[in-house]
């Protein structure tokens, strides 16, 4: 590959390299910026945001692939990448004050942010296995280090070792899963896994094993039962602005590899497949939900609904092997993908906008259930945000999370799994219990909140709220959009 | 699409129709939005633009239409689309939708000027400076739905038009709704507007029903070509279609028998009698028929019924015009028996003659009653002065506690005081008495030769007639303007500003030569209709038809000199408690007495339809729906065994199974959610063991399956 | 030569060994060796199957695995390191606080 070819790829994933630059000028930047002016890092690592952003917005429609089809730019990766830059707009807004106020703001968070957008942007577009490791191992590592950069605190320390010796041992079984496929194969590039496998003569065990080994991998990302062990310990040790933000970004990016990968290489695999996801989410919808309901700490309460979520999505997954369905699978999780981080951005803005040390005179720190009494009466802006947040989890219109579980459904029932579907319905019925009750504790419990009035905070829960309700209004176009990322797809 | 293809066929406006609604449309959402942060001024001016503007758009569209005479029909939306139905919201160019814009927007851009004087001055007689907002945002919608009825290209459209005019002549019949008689007065006047016309939509709608199920459509150009072929095929239907229609008109355009509600909408402010009870809505329903023509021409024993309702009507009301005191009132009465001439001359198949007679009755009655509330306003003026100035306070006494400004017998001697409003008022009046050569002459006898030639009943009717109105318009200059002033208002009464009389000047001007559009010459505006309508008969010029109106005229004219110009004026001297208040009253003595009370049609209305209806709805509230349906039926027999129902179901069912099972669920989902937490145990290893545990029991599946 | 199917065995069997020093050992450097144990048989499996399909891909890969271990052993270490400032052990079955 000349030079030449280099720059020209190099400008075909124009976003991802602008990114990628800019972190590393970042890096360096920092070191100029005085540590009580951290701020500058973050508007300019959000002025890189915003930049990507536009070009990715200005390049939708474009579909091509780059690097010799290691990477494919198209519908999808954009609606994905829109999704992720989003996300790390709304970590930065979530963050910003609340490492001030929690004593340990520094430069390079905003930057590991950026890496492991870089990460995300680049796991949406991955058309190789190899591509979807690296990418993987790009996001991931990132996020080891943020979670446990407040550091000496133990819960932090602990939550990133945690973090990090399960993601590592769940990288090695995605590692061996990719040699297998590579070894039944010949390759590891989704498109010739696919022709491989129908042209025959490949093993067929080493295929499936590996592919079982890759959904193990990434699942493990995005935190189905039974590798979701992590999660809960993970969010509620991290610090919360990490939290948010990984709860949206390294779900959808772990959903973007599942999505590409098994809809592009693996559908001949269906009939083995679909059994096992089938089992998956029906574990992860039941387990994250009841669960949940034992939580009193909000962080954990939602870490165990991201779980839930985790299996909702998973749910859609479930017919991809079906030709004709395989577009609503990937339109909808999409879809759903969208509304969960709007939605999860504006709970956790509450959440950290309640947040405070202890030892400041109180005795709590803001975090459990009982904390939330009142809210309704001394923060209503707060509260309502909150509210909205907890009904689009739950499902109930007119929120997205209503409109997108509708989608994922629909898609559940098309594929010819009623019993999936009932499944789903139930367990949010049974998260209507805990969801409910944080609306319970903030309108009808009396008490005395503490609330933090950080701008950037206000802004992205209202803001975020506002587009769950008046998003769902308008869902048609935005499905349509979806649909129209997964054209290009299949 | 059709904006390209309307551009590129030449230099034509065609496709700017749809602005004629947008304009005032987006004035009445600027005023209703920001209205209330503008000022006066702003309100006014910016509602007098949107129509302003709207007129200079129906101009371009009269000029595209010197070059392009066959008109255009420009859709814009699909509105409504149901298994074959489907109506467009279409704009219909012609000469005849054009010429009803022009009107409309002409003369309702000198009343919304007008009203930027009036109303500043009436909302603060009246105690709300508040509503002048108000006034003008249902002024620009009238415009807007005035616009909308005359340009529609279907007759669903143009019902959407009738029904939006009527809501706003109800909006602003009861503008002081809280004013009044008893407070009230005002509110049920609309209220009557509204019902007398609802009887009329009634038959608007059947026809439209009969319409569709006939022609399936509703389209005019449609409906117009298909209707020689039904008519022959099923005759019925358009007689009944025509004769439907014919019960709208008599709402829309006060007709006999539902003329009654026009006198009462005079409670509205006075530029809304103008522009709506005068010269724009109330022609509607000679538009309608005027647009229907070719169905009314396949059934002349209907026109026959429409030339006869109209002849009637404008004799009728004209009769009742004598008797009236309210300056106001006998306007009204004269437009009632105007809008009767045009009816008759559509009626006959005349439809230049009464679009003509539409467009020169829009310009002289508009003046008449803008001119009229010139007086009104310059008498409110004087005797508010005199209320709040103690030099003037004694002889206040005198008059009545309840000073009515509208009161004729108030008046007297104006000329002197208001020079302007009287010379113009003496245009409008000289116009509608019909002496040539100002406007109302040419109209009118172009009417009365059509009804000679076609009608001779309808003709000796309408013949009477204009003799009644030379003689009330007479009597009403001779009352208003001559003699001494018989009340201190009128003594003292000033000229109104500049922004009214300005626009009675130029109506002034309009009223005077508006019969040069179709001189017996030329006939101009018949050539101009023929477009539109097709090949139309033009009324030859008869010397001896327009001889003998002119001396009726005349003679009528010098009848109301002998009795209000000098015995009136002598009766002035006689003592009050012997002086009559009318010279006709000892002349005609009861019958002067029956005019005054409008022939007691109103009365007659509430004995024989209104009493017996309203006792008919007591029994039914009281003792069908109350005691029977509501007492009985409802409360014993459906809710008792209802109850009964819901405590079994509440009891039995809901706490004993449901409740049971639900709870039992709800615990043991919290039960199994303490249980299972606790397989979350922090360490590490635990976690890699699940995972691996997953890893087998996946791999299992996947090997040994 | 040796066939394929030994050197698919072996690195299966350090795979194995991998996972099940992940599961047994408590010591955090341990278990991160393990992993690294894991991800180098990984690296075998890849170069057999290179030389199988006599293709350069697969040798390739390895160097991008190493690469990314490598970035993991640096992140890995530090978070030990930090860890045993704070409680002088890095027993993992000391480390559960967080729970439930």
């Amino acid at each position: 590959m000349s030079l030449n070819d280099l720059l020209v790829n190099l400008n075909l994933i124009m976003p991802i390299t602008i990114l990628t630059a800019w972190a590393c000028v970042l890096l360096l930047v920092d070191l100029f910026i005085p540590k009580e002016r951290k701020g500058i890092t973050a508007l300019l690592a959000a002025l890189g945001l915003l930049v990507a952003l536009a070009l990715v917005i200005s390049r939708a429609g474009v579909a091509t692939s780059a690097f010799n089809g290691m990477i494919m730019i198209d519908g999808f990766a954009t609606f994905m990448s829109v999704i992720f830059l989003f996300s790390g707009l709304a970590g930065i807004a979530v963050a910003y004050d609340y490492l001030i106020r929690s004593g340990i703001e520094r430069g390079e968070y905003y930057v590991l942010l950026l890496f492991s957008i870089v990460g995300m942007m680049l796991m949406a577009a991955a058309a190789d296995l190899i591509m979807v490791f690296l990418a993987l191992e790009l996001l991931s590592i990132p996020l080891y280090v943020l979670a446990g950069i407040a550091v000496p605190r133990p819960d932090s320390e602990e939550a990133a070792l945690k973090y990090f010796l399960l993601g590592a041992f769940a990288s090695g079984f995605f590692l061996y899963g990719t040699a297998l496929v590579y070894g039944a194969t010949g390759s590891t590039a989704l498109t010739e896994i696919v022709s491989a496998t129908t042209s025959g003569g490949v093993n067929l065990s080493f295929l499936v094993i590996g592919a079982g080994l890759i959904l193990v991998g990434l699942g493990f990302k995005v935190a189905v039962v039974p590798f979701h062990m992590w999660t809960p310990d993970v969010y509620q040790g991290a610090p919360s602005s990490v939290t948010a933000f990984m709860a949206v970004g390294a779900k959808a990016a772990g959903f973007a590899a599942l999505l590409r990968i098994f809809v592009l290489a693996f559908p001949p695999l269906a009939m083995d497949l679909t059994p096992v996801l089938w089992a998956l989410a029906a574990f992860t919808m039941i387990i994250g939900n009841v669960i949940a309901i034992a939580q009193r700490n909000i962080k954990r309460m939602l870490a165990y609904s991201s779980i839930a979520h985790a299996g909702y999505i998973m749910m859609a997954l479930v017919p991809y092997g079906q030709g004709n369905v395989a577009a609503d699978t990937v339109a909808s999780a999409l879809f759903y993908l969208l509304a969960y981080m709007l939605t999860s951005f504006a709970a956790w803005a509450v959440v950290i906008a309640l947040e405070h040390n202890m030892g400041e005179g109180r005795d709590t720190d803001g975090l459990s259930l009982e904390d939330y009494s009142g809210l309704g009466q001394k923060q209503p802006a707060l509260a309502a945000a909150m509210t909205v947040a907890m009904l689009s989890f739950i499902g109930i219109p007119p929120t997205l999370g209503f409109v997108g579980k509708f989608y994922l459904l629909r898609t559940v029932i098309e594929g010819g799994f009623p019993g999936l579907a009932l499944i789903g319905l139930l367990t949010s019925l049974v998260s209507a219990y805990y969801y409910l009750r944080v609306v319970v504790y903030m309108y009808m419990r009396d008490g005395e909140p503490v609330v933090r009035r950080e701008p950037w905070l206000y802004f992205t829960a209202l803001a975020t709220a506002v587009g769950v309700v008046v998003l769902s209004i308008f869902s048609e176009p935005l499905f349509n959009w979806a649909s129209q990322a997964v054209l290009k797809l299949i | 699409m059709w904006l390209s293809e309307a551009v590129s066929s030449g230099p034509q406006f065609f496709y700017l129709v749809p602005l004629v609604v947008l304009f005032p449309v987006i004035g009445l959402l600027v005023n209703t939005a920001f209205g209330g942060r503008m000022s006066e001024k702003a309100i006014g001016w910016l509602a007098s633009a949107a129509a302003g503007l709207s007129f200079v758009v129906a101009v371009l569209l009269g000029i595209s239409l010197l070059s392009y005479p066959e008109g255009a029909v420009v859709p814009i939306v699909d509105w409504i689309t149901i298994g074959e139905l489907n109506i467009n919201w279409g704009f219909q160019v012609d000469t005849l939708s054009v010429t009803m814009m022009l009107v409309v927007a002409g003369v309702g851009t000198l009343i919304h000027i007008y009203s930027i004087g009036y109303m500043h001055d009436d909302v603060r007689f009246q105690g709300d400076p508040g509503r002048y907002q108000r006034f003008f945002v249902f002024m620009n919608l009238f415009i807007a739905m005035m616009m909308i009825l005359v340009s529609a290209d279907n007759y669903l459209m143009l019902f959407v038009g009738w029904e939006g005019v009527g809501l706003c002549s109800y909006l602003l019949i009861g503008f002081w709704y809280d004013k009044g008689e008893n407070g009230i007065g005002n509110a049920v006047a609309g209220k009557k507007a509204f019902i007398a016309n609802r009887i009329g939509d009634f038959g608007f709608i059947l026809a439209a029903f009969i319409m569709f199920w006939v022609f399936g459509t509703f389209e005019f150009n449609a409906v117009f070509e298909l209707a020689p072929e039904v008519a022959s095929l099923f005759p019925a239907a358009i007689v009944a279609i025509t004769l439907l229609m014919l019960v709208g008109v008599t709402g829309k355009s006060a007709q006999i028998p539902l003329f009654v509600w026009l006198p009462d909408a005079m409670a509205g402010p006075t530029p809304v009698s103008a522009l709506i009870h005068a010269a724009t809505m109330v022609t509607a329903g000679v538009y309608l028929i005027t647009r229907s023509a070719a169905l009314y021409n396949l059934v002349p024993q209907v026109q026959n019924i429409v030339a006869l309702v109209g002849a009637a009507t404008a004799l009728f009301a004209a009769t009742i015009a004598v008797g009236q005191f309210d300056i106001k009132k006998v306007l009204a009465y004269s437009t009632i028996s105007q809008l009767g001439f045009m009816v008759a001359a559509v009626g006959m198949g005349a439809y230049v003659a009464g679009m003509f007679h539409l467009v020169t009755h829009a310009f002289f009655k508009a003046l008449l009653f803008l001119s009229a509330g010139s007086v009104i306003l310059g008498l409110e003026h004087a005797h508010h002065h005199m209320e709040h100035n103690s030099q003037l306070k004694l002889p206040m006494d005198e008059n009545d506690l309840h000073f009515d400004p509208q009161d004729m017998r108030n008046m007297g001697g104006l000329r002197n005081r208001m020079k302007i409003s009287f010379w113009v008022y003496l245009i409008g009046a000289i116009a509608l008495t019909g002496i040539p050569p100002l406007a109302g002459f040419w109209s009118k006898d172009e009417i009365l030769t059509d009804a000679a030639n076609f009608n001779p009943l309808a003709y000796w009717m309408m013949l009477a007639a204009a003799f009644l109105t030379a003689f009330y318009m007479g009597r009403q200059i001779l009352m208003v303007w001559f003699g001494k002033p018989r009340s201190l208002p009128a003594e003292h009464a000033n000229e109104s500003p500049p922004i009214i009389t300005v626009p009675l000047i130029i109506l002034a001007a309009l009223a005077a030569t508006g019969g040069a559009l179709n001189l017996p010459m030329w006939h101009t505006f018949t050539h101009w209709l023929e477009d539109s309508l097709g090949h139309l008969h033009a009324a030859e010029f008869s010397l001896q038809i327009a001889g003998l109106s002119s001396f009726l005229v005349l003679a009528a004219i010098f009848l109301a000199w002998l009795l209000y110009g000098r015995k009136y004026q002598a009766m002035q001297e006689l003592p009050p408690d012997k002086r009559p208040d009318d010279p006709l009253r000892p002349i005609l003595g009861p019958v002067f007495n029956a005019l005054n009370h409008k022939w007691w049609v109103d009365e007659l209305y509430w004995t024989i339809i209104i009493n017996p209806y309203v006792s008919l709805a007591h029994f039914l509230a009281d003792v069908v729906d109350w005691r029977f349906w509501h007492d009985w039926f409802h409360d014993t027999v459906i809710v008792g065994g209802y109850n009964k129902l819901t405590q079994v179901l509440s009891i039995q069912i809901d706490l004993g199974v449901i409740d049971a099972v639900a709870n039992k669920l709800g615990d043991s989902v919290k039960r199994a959610a303490a249980k299972w937490r606790v397989i979350e145990t922090g360490y590490v290893r635990n976690y890699a063991l699940s995972f691996f545990i997953g890893v087998v029991l996946i791999l299992g599946y996947l090997i040994l399956r | 030569m040796v066939p394929i199917q030994y050197f698919i065995g072996l690195s299966a069997i350090l795979f194995t060994i991998g996972i099940l020093g992940v599961l047994i050992r408590r010591n955090a450097i341990i278990i991160f060796m393990s992993v690294e144990l894991m991800l180098n048989s990984a690296n075998l499996a890849f170069i057999t199957f290179a030389r199988m399909y006599q293709s350069l891909d697969g040798q390739v890969f390895v160097f991008f695995v190493m690469a990314v271990a490598a970035a993991e052993v640096a992140v890995g270490l530090a978070l030990i390191v930090a860890i045993f400032r704070n409680k002088q052990s890095i027993d993992v079955d000391q480390i559960n606080s967080l729970h439930g």
